[in-house]
């Protein structure tokens, strides 16, 4: 059948007066602190009134009825998803347009990203700081191909995002050329790798059971994001009968976390208050900001020193019992809480050995027990590598870490004997002592190279802490590759402080998910601190212009050292085993690691996208002034960029 | 354990090549900037040798000449030796001249920005 006639066909259905379409009610939450509710929403007045309208009052629009993509849109809604960052693509024309006209370009909110990659990372970084995930849409082939890399990361830092991929399946009615082009049988094969899960719906009752589905499965620890392949044949069909059933909105009810099981919390418990040192160390183990209070509990119950290694704000900073890595060297008991690599936290790797090759060593004394919880331990898959390498522990529960910290404590309390308590609060002394003098070394460390241009990270890292630290801060960029000072010297403790790496260390990731984080925190009254690095930037610098457009202010203090620093040292350590001088190319590094002749002036490229910017900055006496003016410009609500030029680290 | 197995090795070894090696005393820390920053050393260890997340700190106050020529030729740690096809015997001695030029920051209780 013709799509022309099959369109015919399904307004007949409507002229009838079948049963058609009900449902949903927009915008109601299904927020787990409400009430149960029944499966079935009621209908909206639109939908309502397609079942006691007459036909001729159906029929004003060209097609016929009213589109399916409208009913997708009051599916989303029931979601709550705040915003949709996407980039316009024709596969996806019907739902865009129900987003924005029917939809009313609210819950969600469409924001316009100028990559698909961008806006992926945006709803990661966003998520990061508002724990709820956000909706994005792209062409199912080339807008994916480009969003594939931001997938990724957020399956390896175990972020939910929501990606809806149009596609059009029907080869003989969707448009040649281009859009054809554009078309793939399965296009969740592309990221099938890592993602939690995926689905092609075929009807509207199909899209509504697959989004909410997709959400839940998004949203159950682990997290991870979910794609759904969206028709656009699907999209543009008016709404018509499913079956025997009238249209319907399942309910979202949220799974709850899966715990360690209660034998293996004993266990751990016992083993933990026997311990003489016990050492927690923690990834991505706060998944919300309660995550960091219990991990507190957690620790001083045990007086045991924890190890934050990043993935999220797991642990105060300015607590006495936060430590280095190199804790774990005289631990007798490790507690690994949802950790990205437990063989690199108890072992390392240097790359230096006879022939090129690398060598491995031990962090930790013989006989040291190992206790694991993590929910990655429920989804693995083969093909990406990033369930690192294989550490056998002596207890491991596959759990969610923050779910079982509960359990955990309350299994510790009990396991503690009486005459363990003050050898237990001898260990805090010392942990106090070592805490003092921990803060002392890198505070002293920060003075090195304090006057010099270009300018230290320490200085450029401090100056910025000056100028917000009467405000509610956040640092929104994962790292910077600034010797992670801000990590050693801001006040860390909120759970919103900073939002942690980018799991799958792809760059590209940074610029974007600052965008995504400061978004959200814009919402909650926040200022946005984003160390950004260069390279990191150049990768898509459209979303400098997506924050400008949408009013998303942010302090980018640009991490200007005008090279590629991780790779340099490969390049340069592949020459010196092979005995070969390095071919700098009139550069200061590597040919190919360096981002310099000409200098790229990022300040310019800023203003250029609707932003306040500054720069070179390269005396380290500008920079406080500098920083003082870009503040006051963001907390206008006008994002604000310093092009400083730094050292490499 | 087996650091200090190759530190006393990198000790000895100093002691050997202490006596083959050009004399520290005869380098220049003005080109031993240069090189340090020619040969890329600032990459990792900073313009000022202050070190960071990818290389130590080598100033103020270096190792000694010998043991800093034995390790920067036969480094096992996360550094890449450096032989002399590649970093000549000049250079590195200009450059531990330079690191040994480089002066002591100030203590960090009177820098108000580290005091906060």
């Amino acid at each position: 059948m013709a799509r022309k006639d099959r369109r015919r066909f399904l307004t007949g259905v409507l002229a009838t007066g079948a049963a058609t379409a009900v449902a949903p009610a927009i915008g109601q939450s299904e927020s787990e602190e409400k009430p149960q509710r029944p499966s079935a929403l009621p209908p909206t007045t639109q939908v309502a009134a397609l079942e006691t309208q007459t036909p001729g009052e159906m029929a004003e629009s060209r097609i016929g009825g009213v589109p399916g993509s409208d009913f997708m849109v009051d599916v989303i809604k029931t979601l709550n998803i705040k915003y949709c960052p996407a980039n316009c693509a024709s596969s996806y024309r019907g739902i865009h347009e129900s987003l924005i006209d029917y939809g009313g370009n609210k819950m969600p909110e469409f924001l316009t990203c100028m990559h698909e990659e961008s806006a992926v990372a945006m709803g990661h970084g966003y998520f990061k700081i508002a724990g709820k995930p956000l909706l994005t849409l792209c062409h199912g082939t080339v807008g994916l191909q480009h969003a594939t890399m931001a997938i990724y990361n957020a399956w390896c830092d175990r972020v939910p995002v929501i990606v809806i991929g149009g596609n059009d399946l029907d080869a003989a009615h969707r448009p040649p050329g281009v859009p054809t082009f554009h078309s793939a049988q399965d296009i969740g094969a592309m990221v099938r790798d890592y993602t939690k899960w995926d689905d092609t719906p075929v009807s509207l009752q199909h899209f509504a059971q697959s989004m909410v589905r997709a959400y839940k499965i998004a949203m159950t620890p682990p997290y991870g994001p979910v794609l759904i392949s969206l028709d656009a044949g699907l999209q543009q069909e008016v709404i018509k009968q499913h079956g025997n059933e009238k249209l319907y909105i399942p309910k979202y009810v949220p799974t709850s976390p899966p715990q360690g099981d209660s034998g293996a919390v004993k266990e751990a418990a016992r083993l933990l208050a026997a311990a003489d040192n016990p050492v927690i160390v923690a990834d991505k183990a706060a998944r919300t900001p309660n995550g960091i209070k219990l991990l507190v509990q957690l620790a001083e119950l045990l007086q045991a020193r924890v190890i934050d290694q990043g993935s999220r704000v797991n642990f105060p900073k300015t607590h006495y019992l936060s430590t280095g890595a190199t804790a774990v060297s005289s631990a007798d008991v490790i507690i690994g809480l949802e950790l990205s690599d437990f063989w690199n936290t108890v072992n390392s790797w240097t790359d230096n050995g006879e022939n090129g090759v690398g060598e491995n060593h031990s962090r930790i004394k013989p006989g040291t027990k190992l206790i694991s919880i993590s929910a990655a331990e429920l989804l693995t898959k083969s093909n990406f590598q990033d369930f690192q390498r294989f550490q056998a522990v002596d207890i491991s529960m596959a759990g969610d870490a923050e779910a079982t910290l509960p359990a955990l404590i309350e299994a510790v309390r009990a396991a503690i004997p009486n005459a363990r308590k003050d050898a237990i609060a001898q260990r805090g002394q010392a942990a106090r002592k070592a805490h003092a003098e921990q803060e002392a070394r890198a505070k002293q460390a920060a003075t090195l190279g304090w006057d010099a241009s270009p300018i230290s990270t320490a200085r450029m890292v401090m100056e910025t802490y000056n100028a917000v630290k009467g405000l509610d801060w956040s640092i929104v960029s994962q790292s910077g590759n600034v010797s992670g000072w801000q990590n050693r010297l801001w006040p860390l403790t909120e759970h919103h402080h900073w939002i942690g790496r980018s799991g799958g260390f792809g760059v590209g990731y940074g610029a974007p998910a600052s965008v995504g984080a400061a978004l959200a925190n814009r919402d909650a009254g926040r200022i946005s601190v984003n160390i950004q690095s260069d390279g990191d930037l150049m990768y898509a610098p459209g979303v400098l212009w997506t924050a400008a457009k949408h009013k998303i202010p942010q302090l980018a203090v640009m991490h200007n050292n005008r090279g590629y620093h991780q790779e340099v040292m490969h390049v340069q350590r592949m020459a010196n085993f092979r005995n070969r001088k390095s071919n700098y190319g009139g550069d200061m590094g590597p040919v190919g690691t360096r981002i310099e002749n000409p200098d790229i002036e990022y300040h310019k490229l800023a203003e250029s996208m609707g932003w306040w910017a500054k720069g070179p900055i390269k005396d380290p006496a500008q920079l406080a002034p500098a920083l003082r003016e870009a503040v006051k410009v963001v907390q206008s609500g006008t994002p604000a960029l310093l092009n400083i030029w730094t050292q490499p680290r | 354990m087996e650091t200090t197995i190759r530190y006393l090795l990198l000790v000895a070894a100093a002691v050997l090549i202490s006596f083959t090696s050009r004399p520290a005393a005869a380098a220049d820390a003005a080109k031993g900037k240069s090189a340090f920053e020619k040969n890329g050393c600032w990459q990792c260890h900073g313009y000022s040798g202050q070190g960071g997340a990818a290389g130590k700190t080598l100033a103020p106050k270096p190792m000694p000449y010998e043991a800093f020529s034995v390790f920067v030729r036969n480094s096992k740690g996360p550094m890449p030796p450096y032989p002399k096809q590649i970093l000549s015997d000049t250079d590195l001695a200009d450059i531990h001249a330079y690191l040994v030029s480089i002066p002591a920051p100030k203590d960090y209780k009177s820098i108000p920005l580290l005091n906060q």
